[in-house]
This record gives C-alpha cells, sequence and structure tokens, in this order.
C-alpha cells in the first residue's frame, strides 16, 4: 500500500524549473566555453482519444499544506485520465459540490452534471512526517464505492501517489492495470553533427520529474530498463568507439560490461535481469547476437551469420528472444531459443522491411517498425495468428517499447524538423505526444511496474 | 550543387580540426570542429565508478593526413541500404589504398555512418558493414590490417541535416580519418 519513497537527495534528479540551469552548470565544468541548453519538462498533446470518453469528475482533494508543497492530486490524476484518450474530466466550474470524502457524495446530482465516476480524496501529514493519500471511486448513478484506498509516502512522493491513484481508477473502470505510476528513459539530443549534445533521461511516464542520467558529446543509444527498474543499460561511443554500459540510476554508479573490438550495441536484459543480450561485432565486423553473463562475464554466442544479426529481445519466459536479421535479403524478424547452436525460425514475412522487435509483457504481440506505403511507421503481430496491424501514421516512426500493461506502446516520430516521442494505445484508438521545448527527443523504453 | 558545398564544408571543417590537432590546441577552440579534437571523450557526468578509460591519453586523435589530389577526398558515398563503393567512391578508396601501401606507420579510422531511415541499432550494422568494406578494399589495394580500425555511427552523426534524399544521400557515407599516432616502427 506503501508508496515507495522517492529520495531527494538523488544527485542528478532535476526539478522541473531548474533542469536547464543545473544541466548548464554540469557542462559547463565538462566543456567549458560551450554551453548548450539542456532539455526540459516535456509537453503533452492528445493527438487522439476515443470516441466516447468515460465521463468522470476529479474533485480537489483536501490539501495538507504546506507539507504537500502545494500539489495538486487532483489535477495530476486528471491529467493522467484525460491523457490516456479514454476518460473526458468534468470541469471544476461546473462540480455541483466540492465533496472529499465518499459519504459526501449526492449520487444524483454528479450524474446531473454528466458524470458516470466521481473522485474524491484528501491528502493528510502523519506524525512520522510523511503524507497520506486517501481516495475513494464512487459509481455517481448508484453511490456504490468501487475503490477505497490509502497511499502513504514522503511528501516527495506525493506526486507518485497521485499517479498510483490514476492506475486504480483506470483499472477499476477499464478493467486494466494502469501504468501511470511508472517512467520512461530516453535520449534527448540537441544541434547538429559534430556539435551534438546527447542526454539519457529518465521521467515520470508523463514527462514530469525528469532525471539526468548521463549526458556526452558522442552518442548515446539503445536505452535499456533492468526488470526490477533500478538500472539502465545502453550504448555510448564516448570513446569514439561503442561500449555497452550499465548503470544504476538512483546512484548514478555505473560499469562498462562491454568494449569490444567492432559493434557493442542493441542490450536487452534478460527477465532474471542476470544476462543481457547484445549485439558484438567482433574484428571482423559482422555483427551477431550474443548474451553476456553480467554475474561471470561469460559470453555467449547466438547466431554466426554474414548478414547483420542485431536488435534481440527476450521473450518474457527466458527461452526464446526475437531479433533483427537481414539474412534473407532484407531487415526481418526472426526468433531464436536462448542455447548456443539453436536454429532461428523467421517470423515475419509481410513486406521488405520489419525491425526492431519488442514483446508485450504477456508476450502475445510483437511490435515492430514496418516500412508500410514507403514509410516507417509502428505496427504489431499477434504471435499466435501472424496479423498484423499498422498503428502509427508518421514517415519516420522508430523505437517501439511497450508499456508494462501492454496497453499502450510508445515511440519516437518526427514532428516537421523534431523527434518527438508519442504513444498509441495497441487497440490504436488513443495517442499522445510529447514534446521538448527544443532539440529531439527520441528511443523511449517504458520502465517496468514498481513495486 | 548543394552537395558540393556540403562536402566542402566537411572538408574545410575536418581540416581546421586537424589543424586544431596539430598545433597541439585543445583547451580554446574558437570554431566548432568535429569529433573534439584533443578531447577523445566525455565522461559521464558524475558517474561515480568505471569511467577512467573514458579519459585515457588519446591515440585516436584526429590529424590532417595528406592532401594531395584525390587523397584530400575522405568520403565514400553508398546507396540505401548498400555497402558497394561504386563511382568515384572507387578512385578515393584507391588513392588511399595507395598511400597507406606506401605509408605503413599511418593509421586510419573508417567511420560508417547511414541515413536516417529504418531503426537505430539496424543502421549501427549498416555502417559498420560499410565500413568494413573500404577496409577490405584498402586491403586489397596495399594497405595492411593493423593500419585501419573501423567504427560505425549509423544514424546518429548525419552530416547533412535534411529529412529527404538529398540529405540522405550525403549521410550514407564512410569518412576516412587519419589518425595523428603513428604505428610503432616494425623491430
Amino acid at each position: 500500500m506503501s508508496v515507495r519513497p522517492v529520495p531527494d537527495s538523488v544527485p542528478r534528479r532535476l526539478p522541473r524549473g531548474t533542469a536547464r540551469a543545473v544541466a548548464l552548470l554540469a557542462l559547463l565544468a565538462l566543456a567549458p566555453g560551450a554551453p548548450r541548453p539542456a532539455s526540459a519538462a516535456l509537453e503533452i498533446e492528445v493527438t487522439s482519444g476515443v470516441r466516447d470518453p468515460v465521463p468522470i469528475a476529479i474533485v480537489p482533494f483536501a490539501p495538507s499544506a504546506p507539507a504537500d508543497g502545494g500539489l495538486d492530486v487532483a489535477a495530476v490524476v486528471q491529467h493522467d485520465l484525460e491523457g490516456s484518450g479514454r476518460f473526458r474530466a468534468l470541469a471544476r466550474a461546473r462540480m455541483p459540490a466540492k465533496p472529499t470524502r465518499a459519504d459526501e457524495i449526492a449520487a444524483g446530482s454528479w450524474k446531473g452534471a454528466g458524470s458516470d465516476y466521481v473522485v474524491v480524496g484528501r491528502v493528510s501529514a502523519l506524525g512520522s512526517g510523511e503524507l497520506a493519500v486517501d481516495f475513494d471511486l464512487v459509481n455517481a448513478l448508484t453511490g456504490a464505492r468501487l475503490a477505497t484506498q490509502r497511499f502513504v509516502g514522503a511528501p516527495s512522493a506525493l506526486r507518485n501517489a497521485a499517479h498510483r491513484v490514476s492506475d486504480v481508477v483506470y483499472q477499476k473502470i477499464l478493467g486494466v492495470r494502469g501504468a501511470f505510476a511508472t517512467r520512461i528513459a530516453y535520449v534527448a539530443v540537441e544541434g547538429a553533427a559534430p556539435e551534438q549534445h546527447f542526454q539519457l533521461i529518465v521521467a515520470d511516464a508523463d514527462g514530469a520529474n525528469q532525471h539526468l542520467v548521463l549526458e556526452s558529446r558522442f552518442p548515446l543509444m539503445s536505452p535499456a530498463w533492468s526488470p526490477d527498474g533500478q538500472y539502465l543499460a545502453y550504448v555510448s561511443f564516448e570513446t569514439k568507439h561503442s561500449g555497452v554500459y550499465v548503470q544504476r540510476v538512483k546512484s548514478g554508479e555505473r560499469r562498462q560490461v562491454s568494449a569490444r573490438a567492432g559493434v557493442n550495441g542493441a542490450p536487452d536484459w534478460s527477465p532474471d535481469g542476470r544476462k543481457l543480450a547484445l549485439t558484438l561485432g567482433g574484428g571482423g565486423g559482422n555483427p551477431d547476437i550474443y548474451i553476456l553473463d553480467l554475474t561471470t562475464q561469460d559470453l555467449t554466442r547466438l547466431t554466426d551469420d554474414p548478414a547483420i544479426d542485431t536488435e534481440p529481445v527476450w521473450a518474457p519466459d527466458g527461452r526464446s528472444l526475437y531479433f533483427t536479421s537481414d539474412r534473407a535479403g532484407s531487415p526481418q524478424v526472426y526468433q531464436i531459443n536462448a542455447q548456443p547452436g539453436a536454429h532461428p525460425k523467421r517470423i515475419t514475412f509481410g513486406g521488405t522491411y520489419n525491425a526492431r522487435p519488442r514483446v508485450s509483457p504477456d508476450g502475445t504481440q510483437l511490435a515492430m517498425v514496418t516500412l508500410d506505403n514507403a514509410a516507417y511507421r509502428i505496427a504489431v503481430q499477434d504471435l499466435s495468428s501472424g496479423a498484423v496491424r499498422v498503428l502509427s501514421h508518421g514517415r519516420l516512426d522508430e523505437s517501439p517499447s511497450f508499456a508494462p500493461n501492454g496497453a499502450t506502446l510508445i515511440y519516437s516520430e518526427r514532428d516537421g524538423e523534431r523527434g518527438v516521442l508519442a504513444t498509441v494505445s495497441i487497440d490504436g484508438l488513443t495517442g499522445l505526444r510529447l514534446k521538448a521545448p527544443q532539440g529531439e527527443v527520441r528511443e523511449p523504453a517504458w520502465g517496468p511496474f514498481s513495486p | 550543387m548543394a552537395e558540393n558545398a556540403s562536402m566542402r564544408r566537411v572538408i574545410i571543417v575536418l581540416v581546421a580540426a586537424a589543424a586544431l590537432t596539430l598545433g597541439g590546441c585543445a583547451a580554446k577552440q574558437p570554431k566548432p570542429a568535429p569529433s573534439a579534437p584533443g578531447e577523445t571523450s566525455e565522461p559521464a557526468q558524475g558517474a561515480g565508478a568505471g569511467t577512467a578509460s573514458a579519459a585515457a591519453a588519446n591515440p585516436d586523435d584526429e590529424g590532417m593526413g595528406p592532401q594531395a589530389g584525390l587523397l584530400a577526398t575522405r568520403l565514400v558515398y553508398f546507396d540505401f541500404d548498400s555497402a558497394e563503393i561504386k563511382g568515384a567512391g572507387t578512385d578515393v578508396v584507391a588513392a588511399h589504398a595507395k598511400y597507406l601501401g606506401a605509408h605503413p606507420a599511418t593509421r586510419v579510422r573508417l567511420e560508417g555512418h547511414t541515413d536516417e531511415r529504418g531503426s537505430r541499432e539496424y543502421n549501427i550494422g549498416l555502417g559498420e558493414r560499410r565500413a568494413q568494406s573500404v577496409r577490405r578494399a584498402l586491403l586489397l589495394q596495399g594497405a595492411t590490417d593493423t593500419q585501419i580500425s573501423t567504427v560505425s555511427y549509423g544514424e546518429e552523426r548525419p552530416a547533412a541535416p535534411g529529412h529527404d534524399e538529398a540529405a540522405w544521400a550525403k549521410n550514407r557515407r564512410v569518412e576516412i580519418v587519419y589518425l595523428t599516432q603513428p604505428l610503432p616502427a616494425k623491430p
């Protein structure tokens, strides 16, 4: 029930307003005379929603000043739910009353205002210095309570508690666990080569609460979350050569796990968190798929083919991997058992380009980049029937990543000259766009549920 | 026209960078320079452990290299999803192969690049394939293996910023980068 405390002593945690100043200072220390603006919080725009969103009223929660820091919990919940494209929130000015407890709700008056559901709640300070968020979700027609729950955590975790309220409301009404209290990692880039500035950033799933993980003047690529959400693996060219690194997000402590000759790329954690699948090119320059045991450093070769084999991703059961290969002439997705000497099986057959696979958390769907009408788009293939649906509409869409509830994909697309992040629901009905105020953002990786 | 102008710009910047490197000037850079000569790498900001090697002395510093005739051209271009050296690229590679054969202590780094289309890690593979294609052509025509290293940046470091075929054609390339540190003399 309690909110995992979000420590406020993390060295590179960037509160919204100060992100730029802090990052600038850090940068000045590294590269005198070359200040570059850092990324600020992402702006969200709803690009598509369902035709009949669920009407809901999220009444302002009773505050607990000053411990709550002025955070409007109900506004965060409303932002989450409306951003999903599946809810329409009642404007506060049209609310018939401002109850904060379920027993204060006069059911008939809310239905009359057009809401099917009402969320009420309150923030209170506990003697321990922690804050409690209590909320009720009520059926506006019958007055029945659908959820009553309390989240307790440090004041700095209040925003996370608000996202957890959203998760519960989403689940009770739509039957799918919400993924609002999760995080995304992505790469932000400013400037043109050779004067590029790369940042690896972790943020809440709504783009707020950014935390700078790493910055470099050389490319940063391919962030991948460990299954416990504590570590990121990624590719950095900081030595003018590719290397795969593993970094603890909270402390910033990191280590290089592969900087062998040739390509070192495309890390993906095994479901048990003990191994990384990656792409290694070797001195001969031919990329193949390997498994690196992070404890023993043992390296197991999975593929051996003159084609480009890359972008491995584990199936959720850990027994096989999917990867991209152009062994048949054009990039296609293959599956291979996680055993040396196994033979890959081709999975995609439609069109001339299917690459960068990602598997849904339940193992039934494969998301990938596909060439569709001369445009690169995000598609999902049903792994049992083979049916493919194209979900995005851009020209240069890439890097799909599943939300941990499997209901949504985040990916990157091009909006004019800029790379932005976008989401699309698996049914294709709802979408969002997340933009940086300047520069481009790309390669989003959606983190796991937190405990 | 546009392509020529852009190529010229790339070459001029490369030369400027090389001049900076030769001058030993690392602290103050009056102009933007590619790959930051004199600063091999950017250690992770605040990253406590494991990054010492990132700041190691730089045997990979870029130098000016030979400038006569075709040797001043350091770019080899490719077709979409192809690593085949063709047209003008054939002559460029032949000239560098001949030079490397005659100067066995000289080292080059081949940097493979792609256009922005398709997935990023696949493009790393494709850029590596292009760099290896140039490497093999250099070896066939007189260079030796120890003189050549390769790296693929895929689509991460475009030479042209646009999102059309004109930009893509300039970005599908291998850059031949001469390094300052010679190979040790053979015993």
